[in-house]
């Protein structure tokens, strides 16, 4: 493998280290009910990021796809969406990991009004409307008609990302740390609030988690470029 | 009357900011230094995920350059 190929991949390991080093060394701010889980934000929030960040990458692809109908462009956006995926399940795994020690345990919330999270709600739409991508895509038997047609439902489902998990749970109040209606703050990426040593680990993260993420879809590609040799005529 | 006010204004400050400070953290963990066992288990499985990742990697390299042939 040539270095120069994989510069960032040692970079993705190199970031990773350091954000389990200084994840779990460095001080972070001392708040009621989040106490140590706060270094979630360095994992857990990282996924949500990742995925957002693949998503992106797969939506760029199916554009690229409709434009000159390569199909190589249209394997790029399946592994992307495929891997992004595989962050937000992670993402949602990790939560309610963190969700049985803080909201329930600690704040005393019920498992309805966890359920009502317009988060969780949101996340759970988005990453069922990519399922139905892929579900979309096994439906077709001629090549052609499932690339165009998955392209185009991949930039749909991108535009769903934005009511889903950006806006509306910023409009309605949730019960994240830093969400409008809590009263511990802002958003993550506030960068008033958002503790300043927190950020140092917290931006190489979400870096490191994305190349990893990226990495592997990198792999899934190339081995389905080998398989359908045949197909892709440049 | 105002500057007694005063005086126990910024003592009730003072208060509630060491109330804060009291908000329950691991240092027991950091303390007696088992922080550095919770760091070297993720870093060795960090470690072995990128390994595997690599071996991968290399396996599907070393494909591409028979395939090419």
């Amino acid at each position: 493998m040539p270095l120069k190929k994989s510069w960032w991949k040692i970079l993705s390991f190199v970031l990773l280290v350091y954000t389990i080093v200084a994840g779990f060394l460095l001080d972070v701010p001392h708040l009621p009910i989040l106490n140590e889980t706060i270094r979630n934000l360095y994992f857990h929030v990282c996924m949500w990021f990742g995925m957002m960040i693949l998503f992106g990458t797969s939506f760029y692809y199916s554009i690229k796809y409709l434009r000159g109908f390569n199909y190589r462009n249209d394997i790029y956006a399946l592994n992307y969406a495929a891997v992004g995926c595989l962050f937000g399940i992670l993402g949602y795994a990790t939560g309610f990991e963190w969700v049985n020690v803080t909201w329930i345990t600690d704040q005393g919330q019920s498992v309805g009004s966890v359920l009502k999270e317009p988060k969780l709600i949101g996340a759970a739409i988005a990453l069922l409307i990519y399922g139905a991508y892929f579900v979309l895509r096994g439906s077709f038997t001629d090549i052609d008609k499932r690339a165009r047609i998955s392209a185009v439902y991949n930039i749909f489902a991108f535009a769903m990302l934005f009511p889903s998990i950006w806006i509306i749970p910023r409009i309605v109040g949730s019960l994240h740390p830093g969400a409008p209606g809590s009263d511990s703050g802002n958003p993550a990426l506030d960068r008033k609030d958002l503790d300043a040593t927190m950020r140092m680990v917290f931006y190489p993260a979400i870096i490191g988690w994305t190349l990893l993420g990226v990495w592997i879809a990198t792999l899934k590609i190339r081995i389905q470029l080998m398989k359908d040799k045949n197909i892709i005529n440049e | 009357m105002n500057k007694l006010f005063l005086i126990c204004f910024f003592m009730l400050i003072s208060t509630m900011s060491w109330a804060q400070d009291k908000v329950e953290m691991a240092d027991v963990m950091r303390s007696n230094g088992k922080i550095y066992t919770v760091v070297a288990v993720c870093l060795t499985i960090l470690t072995g995920l990128f390994v595997y990742v690599f071996l991968i990697d290399r396996k599907i390299s070393k494909l591409e350059k028979e395939n090419q042939k």
